[in-house]
């Protein structure tokens, strides 16, 4: 497993935390091997170098969503990350992300998704189409929540989102990540729930200004902004504000 | 006790994988008060990882399945050293398990009527999986989470547990320490579920996580319970081998169960060369035969790739030990063929495989669609584990159960493909609601202080080593290079031998094992902690693996290369003596009923 290809290196600028608070970055240099990930080279550096260095993993195949960080400013999953695909002359910077409180090193404070996660109503299933207490779903109709429930829970999307990371408005905002569970709830064939007023007020996507930030880091590829945030917008809309729009128009006619 | 914080609960589970979650699940629809303990965060347990499908005789597909051919295939499968109560109670009640899955917001890829899809695999024999593409462990594990966060019960992450409390005999509470702050933690508990998984990490090659330490294992058996059939490990045929970082990370045996075909070098579909005698009636006689199965003609029989996975694991080392295997020292494994059988085969394959797709395309600069994947076996599942009673999950311990792969009993020698996620809900429902009745039946046990200051002086030892030369990484590694090369997936008893006076040596060392840093999410303090428990699991690998002179299942032995008729009646248990020596002894499996029998027989 340790065969060397050549006798290239990697050096890692990793931000280190000083338990007060603050942190420096510290550089560690590690040989490459053929293939080897960004969290190869991470964990290289922990069994050697520095024991202590903190890090979360768990499957190395991108399907946790365990080890998301900010690679070279750029939020990512370091386990689906090769290191042949990046520039090796200069230091590879490995930071937290910034858009959650860092405990240590690499590894941050996201219980605030959990928290979120627990305030939204759960599945409500429509009675059992059949007397065996089954339904029928066709492959068409569930493509769409297919999609969405890829979602592996790395809050990178959480991590990029302006309206958490630059204004910080967690509580106002869900963010991301929970527009899409809403979206997988809202759109799931059986759910007879309806979760649009907090959607509205508590939820806030209203706040989502379309930057589409988020959809762009998805490891998973879901089409974040234009298939769920989009729809839910829509659906608010036309629960909320349409009927006023109508009676307006009425009123008002356009002019031609 | 007083600097620690406590938590009081009826049932504490630990490990929040399927097994886990479900177990916590069940308890609190029973009406206590759960605490649900896990290593990682939620929703990040290995069932994620989990790929092909969930087996159960749902008979969407095929009319002709039922729990009576799950459990004659589960039986086949595990070389009939099963506890087969608990074989029969899984086939049974895997189907209502899925269902509830549904109920609760999973979405399964679909049939054309509209129902829950289910696929090939090997070993069953009828397309017997629900699935969702090749990520069914993440519906799983998020479908449970989702569900289970609503139920009322407590959970704490990244948190691990490092020993048992007992109160005279019975199960009292757990300590255990916060990743984060690397505080202690005393749990009160009238009932334990463990549902910590499996112990890929006591070897090198492995599709297992960090997590995977055998942690349930030595907590059971520490605190005075059985494990069973440890012997018996898992090696996956299908595992990435190339390039080296990635070597070990599973590729799933949908592929296979999709038409995917294992080649040699010389382009040979070798698989069909050496068919057990077990299977003759069942397998495809040629590549032909066994694409018509995957394509659901019903006359056709299942191809040899999709034979039980020891013996798929073995004819791959058969073919790289002979001479005939990839550049990187495995084989082929080709699904990109059979856009020569169907139109539109790349969009096929991705839609059914869309992770192996992503994951060769990512990590290995191949595109499955068009080339072949290099492929070899890696350690993938544990068939032994906490030896339970069938019905309740209970231990020989009062108040101590265990689900999932952490325990012993479905599997028997080879676990077939699809039983571990039926596997932990069937468990993990049953594990969960005999812990909490038998909760509700007790008296809140005492917490002796002596245990839990112990246990902590224990987990706090490593800072205190003054003078070691290595970390606790060194260990690791050793032992899994060593567990990999001795007690891997051909075994001798010299070899054995000499593992075991290995384990003793790294057992010296792991006692030095210094620790730098403080407790502040210190993972190098973490894996000292583990080593105890790769340490034990290792031994009683080696030890079981000793005793069965056989070969059977997962495990096989080159000195002893075929079937003992002997062995087949026994399964051996492992317990800690009074002196704290590690005690192997054989155990009779008990004689099945003649119903059971008679359903083995009428399967042929």
């Amino acid at each position: 497993m340790s065969t060397t290809v050549s006798s290239q290196t990697v050096t890692l600028r990793i931000w280190r935390t000083d338990g007060q608070g603050g942190g420096k970055f510290e550089n560690y240099t590690t040989p490459v091997t053929e293939g080897m990930v960004v969290l190869d080279a991470v964990h290289a550096v922990q069994a050697k170098d520095a024991n202590d260095l903190a890090v979360r993993w768990n499957c190395k195949a991108g399907k946790c969503g365990s080890c998301s960080a900010e690679i070279n400013g750029a939020p990512g999953l370091m386990c689906m990350k090769q290191l042949a695909h990046m520039p090796l002359d200069q230091p590879i910077t490995l930071e937290p992300m910034r858009a959650f409180p860092t405990i240590k090193d690499l590894v941050t404070d996201v219980s605030w998704n959990y928290r979120v996660k627990k305030e939204i109503k759960p599945f409500k299933p429509r009675p059992a189409d059949a007397p065996d207490g089954t339904w029928r779903m066709g492959q068409a109709d569930v493509d769409r929540v297919q999609e969405f429930r890829k979602c592996i829970e790395c809050f990178l999307c959480q991590d990029v989102c302006h309206v958490l990371r630059d204004h910080q408005l967690h509580e106002r905002f869900i963010g991301p990540r929970f527009l899409v569970h809403i979206a997988a709830l809202e759109m799931h064939p059986l759910d007879t729930e309806d979760r649009l007023k907090e959607l509205k007020d508590a939820q806030g996507i209203g706040l989502c200004n379309i930057t589409k930030c988020c959809t762009k880091v998805c490891p998973e590829h879901i089409t974040i902004t234009d298939n769920a945030i989009i729809p839910l917008k829509e659906r608010v809309v036309d629960e909320y504000y349409d009927p006023l729009t109508r009676l307006w128009r009425l009123v008002f006619p356009k002019k031609k | 006790m007083a600097d620690y914080q406590t938590h009081e609960h009826d049932v504490l589970v630990i490990g929040a994988g399927g097994a886990g979650l479900r177990a916590a699940i069940e308890a609190s629809a029973g009406g206590v008060s759960v605490g649900l303990v896990c290593k990682s965060l939620l929703g990040k347990a290995h069932t994620v990882m989990a790929e092909g499908g969930i087996a159960a005789a749902l008979a969407n597909v095929d009319e002709r399945d039922n729990w009576k051919v799950h459990f004659s295939d589960t039986m086949r499968g595990g070389q009939y050293v099963n506890n087969w109560r608990m074989a029969q109670l899984h086939a049974q009640e895997a189907p209502a398990r899925v269902r509830e899955l549904e109920a609760w917001g999973a979405v399964f890829d679909r049939t054309p009527d509209g129902r829950i899809l289910q696929r090939n695999f090997g070993g069953h024999k009828y397309p017997r999986l629900a699935h969702v593409g090749d990520r069914t462990g993440l519906e799983l594990i998020r479908t449970l989470q989702d569900h289970g966060i609503h139920m009322g019960m407590e959970v704490y992450m990244e948190c691990t547990v490092v020993r048992l409390l007992k109160d005279g005999d019975r199960i009292a509470g757990a300590l255990a320490y916060y990743r984060d702050r690397g505080r202690f933690v005393v749990f009160k508990a009238k009932a334990i579920v463990l549902a910590t998984g499996g112990i890929g990490k006591a070897y090198k090659i492995t599709s297992n996580s960090w997590e995977y330490t055998g942690d349930g294992h030595t907590l059971a058996y520490d605190a005075g319970a059985e494990l069973q059939d440890m012997e018996f490990v898992q090696f996956h045929p299908t595992g990435m081998i190339w390039p080296p970082s990635v070597m070990g990370i599973l590729v799933t045996e949908g592929v296979r169960g999709e038409g995917g075909i294992l080649l040699n070098s010389k382009g040979e579909q070798f698989m069909y060369k050496d068919i057990p005698d077990l299977y003759k009636n069942q397998t495809a006689k040629d590549p032909e035969e066994g694409w018509r199965y995957c394509t659901g003609d019903r006359n056709a029989q299942r191809p040899a790739e999709l034979l039980t996975r020891d013996h798929v694991a073995r004819c791959i080392r058969r073919e790289v030990k002979e001479g005939r295997g990839s550049p990187h020292g495995g084989v082929f494994l080709d699904i990109s063929w059979i856009k020569a059988k169907i139109p539109n085969a790349p969009e096929h394959i991705k839609r059914k495989l869309p992770s192996m797709y992503h994951q060769f395309k990512e990590l290995g600069d191949i595109d499955i669609t068009k080339e072949a994947m290099e492929v070899g076996p890696t350690t993938h599942y544990i068939m032994g584990g906490v030896k339970v009673d069938a019905e309740s999950q209970m231990s020989r311990v009062p108040g101590l159960f265990a689900a999932g792969e952490c325990a012993v009993g479905i599997n028997g020698a080879n676990r077939l493909g699809g039983n571990s996620l039926s596997d932990i809900i069937v468990f993990g429902k049953r594990a969960g609601e005999y812990a909490a009745k038998y909760a509700k039946e007790q008296s809140a046990p005492a917490l002796h202080n002596d245990q839990v200051e112990a246990a902590a002086r224990w987990a706090l030892e490593p800072f205190d080593r003054q003078g070691g030369t290595e970390g606790p990484y060194n260990v690791q590694h050793d032992l899994q290079d060593m567990m990999q090369d001795l007690v891997g997936i051909v075994r001798r008893e010299d070899e054995m031998q000499k593992a075991l006076e290995g384990l003793g040596k790294l057992r010296e060392r792991a006692k030095r094992a210094m620790v730098k840093g403080n407790r502040e999410y210190n993972p190098g303090w973490h894996t000292a902690l583990d080593l105890h428990n790769l340490l034990v699991v290792s031994e009683a690998i080696t030890r079981s693996a000793i005793i069965r002179k056989e070969s059977r299942g997962g495990h096989f032995r080159d000195d002893f290369p075929a079937k003992v008729e002997k062995f087949g009646k026994v399964n051996l248990a492992v317990s800690k003596s009074a002196d704290g020596q590690m005690d192997v002894k054989e155990v009779a499996i008990p004689e099945m009923p003649d119903e059971l029998k008679q359903i083995i027989k009428e399967m042929g």
